[in-house]
């Protein structure tokens, strides 16, 4: 009996030290949700690689924040949202996750934004890439970190119809990300005075380009927009380079193309191709450095993907450091309130519609000549300011901003 | 002209209709090796795609660490694979027989699920791309369309290939073993004819179909540990549209459905990845044995 009560008594002892030493971290430690794709078309450009990067994030913290450790727990959601919206719910319902991150796919980022108002839980979006996300389909605890469908479209769309590329025809994929992707292209080709002479909406994902192209060839068009991503993207162009497209005289633009496509292209089919994107290793010091660690973890660059889910996930962390807490509204007005400078972004600006507004960088692909070492397939050709990437926020239709 | 009230210009038309050619070539070569295979194993090999897959890795391999070009791929890659197919019957599929089809399918299933997740670990899910040989490259303007060399000569491989597979069923003593396997196994053996051997041959040879068809979509796609898993459904819906088992059926069946499938691109592309299960579902209401196959 005496034993009993002395173990009682240290068991409560150590619990209240635990509770103690975090008094504002709920369940005792910071547990962060990554929902990706682990295996499917996007698990390059996203997949395995967001979770070595938020675990960098992590460690860059010691593991601890606020003194309590920090966990990441991942799943493969299959870019399927049903998928998504189950594991984050259960996630939040009973496995205490206090944040979601990464969520590639625009359903799937859709899906899980639900969930997160209704648990309010803060949604920390890397690879998913409609605008929407910041506008309509906005929540109040839905952070948009690394692009999206508006930015890109600025970037390759604009540059594009001023080298004389003003009638596009767009290969669409066929769900909601492909659409928006489309329309803001659309917007901002016409803003320059060009024209949309048609598209095609292909399955997601397709396998066989060739008759797409096909169609793409026969409407005249200058300039073929390629509204989809990754293995989507990459068999588009193999078929526009086969089918003797570019030969023939009509501009190919890769309208959300990452690093990790170009490597699996090879610069041989890629050179040449002009490409918006939100991070490039090969930058600056300090983003050569992470890289190289990126690297030696995953045997891969990081896209701007991976970087982006690494910003995120260290920038939630920061604010849980600096108020102790990791209650959601609290850490989100901290989050607003810091800038967010890291090796992704410099002086990037958390708006109230969600949206973390950074440069993007308009790129070309260099040819095989050009390139020094392996993974150096990017020459960075302009800088484009976040407001003009991005938007000022009083374009925003999101209801909460 | 129906073609200018439908709207489309003939040339584009002819474009696509060729294009659904080439395309159901594939179909055609996959679907014959899974004809074969179910004919004799009653087995639904669902890693089919898988192993499609390893043909077109396998062409990858022979020019990376052997320096063995395409040509020499297009006879290497499905003698491997289908060796490895051997070892898959013998060591595997051979404990299946006589138990439901639900078992084979099961574990042919879990086999292509097995074998493609490896890949993706080690290879991701982008793929690497693989060249089309020199003598291949280039094309031909035919007016409507530009056609590359290598597509026509994928056109033509498959006829080939998939003529002398029928020539092979239809016209040879060991064809007749096959079909007579397919009838009655018992008494063929009681004929003194090793059916076990036979069995594990025509399972070799389907798969080695496969690695074949892997082979000639290398340069076209990249080589990617998910182009198996893509096109696998589709050629299933092949298959039970020409009839289980039959040959010819998935021959015609096959370069048909690409067809179909091409048009579809050109009128309602968003319907193109779904309009040959619509077919499947219309031919197994009007005709559940499919459309060359034997009414039970």
């Amino acid at each position: 009996m005496k034993l009993f009560n002395t173990l009682a008594a240290s068991a409560s002892a150590l619990a209240l030290l635990a509770s103690g030493a975090s008094a504002e971290i709920s369940g005792g430690s910071v547990k962060i949700g990554l929902l990706t794709d682990m295996s499917g078309t996007y698990s390059d450009l996203a997949g395995p690689g967001t979770i070595a990067a938020a675990e960098m994030a992590i460690e860059e913290f010691g593991g601890k924040v606020a003194g309590a450790p920090v966990e990441l727990v991942s799943a493969d959601h299959q870019n399927k949202a049903d998928i998504a919206a189950n594991t984050a719910r259960e996630w939040g319902d009973t496995g205490q996750v206090d944040a979601f991150a990464e969520l590639v796919t625009t359903s799937v980022a859709m899906a899980v934004f639900e969930v997160a108002k209704q648990q309010n839980k803060i949604a920390l979006v890397s690879g998913a890439a409609t605008s929407a996300l910041t506008n309509d389909a906005c929540i109040p605890t839905g952070l948009h970190w690394t692009y999206n469908t508006r930015a890109q479209a600025v970037g390759t769309g604009a540059s594009i119809v001023a080298e004389g590329g003003d009638s596009w025809y767009f290969l669409t994929a066929d769900y909601a990300f492909g659409e928006a992707l489309q329309k803001d292209v659309s917007k901002v080709v016409e803003a320059a005075g060009g024209t949309v002479v048609g598209a095609a909406k292909h399955p997601f994902p397709a396998s066989d380009f060739s008759s797409f192209m096909l169609q793409a060839q026969a409407s005249g068009a200058k300039v073929i927009g390629l509204a989809n991503a990754g293995n989507d993207t990459i068999n588009a162009i193999k078929a526009a380079k086969e089918f003797g497209i570019v030969d023939a005289g009509q501009k190919i633009a890769g309208l959300l193309v990452f690093l990790s496509d170009i490597h699996a292209l090879g610069l041989e089919t890629a050179q040449g191709m002009q490409m918006t994107v939100s991070f490039y290793w090969d930058r600056t010091d300090a983003t050569r450095e992470w890289s190289k660690r990126f690297y030696d973890r995953t045997g891969k660059m990081p896209t701007g993907v991976q970087a982006g889910t690494y910003s995120s996930v260290l920038h939630y962390l920061k604010a849980i450091e600096a108020t102790g807490s990791d209650d959601t509204d609290t850490v989100l007005a901290k989050m607003r309130e810091l800038p967010v400078n890291d090796i992704f972004a410099e002086n990037g600006v958390l708006r109230s519609d969600g949206r973390m507004v950074h440069d993007m960088y308009l790129a070309e692909v260099k040819s095989p000549a050009d390139s020094s070492q392996p993974w150096d397939y990017l020459k960075i050709v302009r800088t484009i300011p976040g407001e003009e990437a991005f938007g000022p926020l009083s374009e925003s239709t999101c209801p909460t901003k | 002209m129906l073609t200018d009230l439908l709207g489309i210009p003939p040339q584009v038309l002819f474009g696509q209709l060729l294009l659904g050619l080439i395309n159901g070539a594939f179909y055609a070569v996959l679907s014959l090796g899974l004809a074969v295979i179910f004919g004799l194993l009653n087995i639904v090999n669902f890693s089919h795609g898988a192993l499609y897959m390893l043909g077109a890795f396998a062409t990858l391999a022979l020019v990376q660490f052997f320096g063995i070009g395409y040509w020499g791929a297009l006879v290497l890659a499905p003698l491997m694979v289908g060796a490895l197919g051997i070892v898959i019957e013998r060591l595997l599929l051979r404990r299946l027989v006589g138990v439901d089809h639900l078992y084979g399918l099961l574990l042919t299933f879990g086999l292509a699920l097995v074998i493609e997740g490896t890949f993706v670990k080690l290879f991701g899910a982008s793929g690497i791309p693989y060249a089309a040989p020199a003598a291949l490259s280039g094309g031909v303007n035919l007016g409507f369309m530009f056609l590359p060399w290598y597509r026509a000569w994928v056109v033509l491989a498959s006829v080939v290939v998939c003529l002398a597979t029928w020539l092979l069923f239809e016209r040879t003593k060991i064809g007749a073993y096959l079909r007579a396997g397919t009838e009655n196994p018992k008494l063929l053996q009681a004929f003194g004819v090793n059916v076990p051997m036979l069995t594990t041959l025509a399972y070799g040879y389907g798969v080695a179909l496969a690695a074949f068809a892997g082979v000639l979509a290398a340069p076209i796609t990249q080589v990617n540990p998910l182009m198996g898993s893509n096109l696998i459904i589709v050629v299933f819906a092949v298959v039970v549209i020409g009839g289980m088992g039959s040959i010819i059926g998935a021959i015609v069946t096959g370069l048909a459905m690409g067809m179909i499938e091409g048009l579809t691109k050109v009128f309602w592309p968003e319907a193109s990845a779904t309009v040959i299960f619509l077919v499947m579902a219309i031919v197994l209401i009007l005709r559940p044995a499919g459309l060359f196959g034997k009414t039970a």
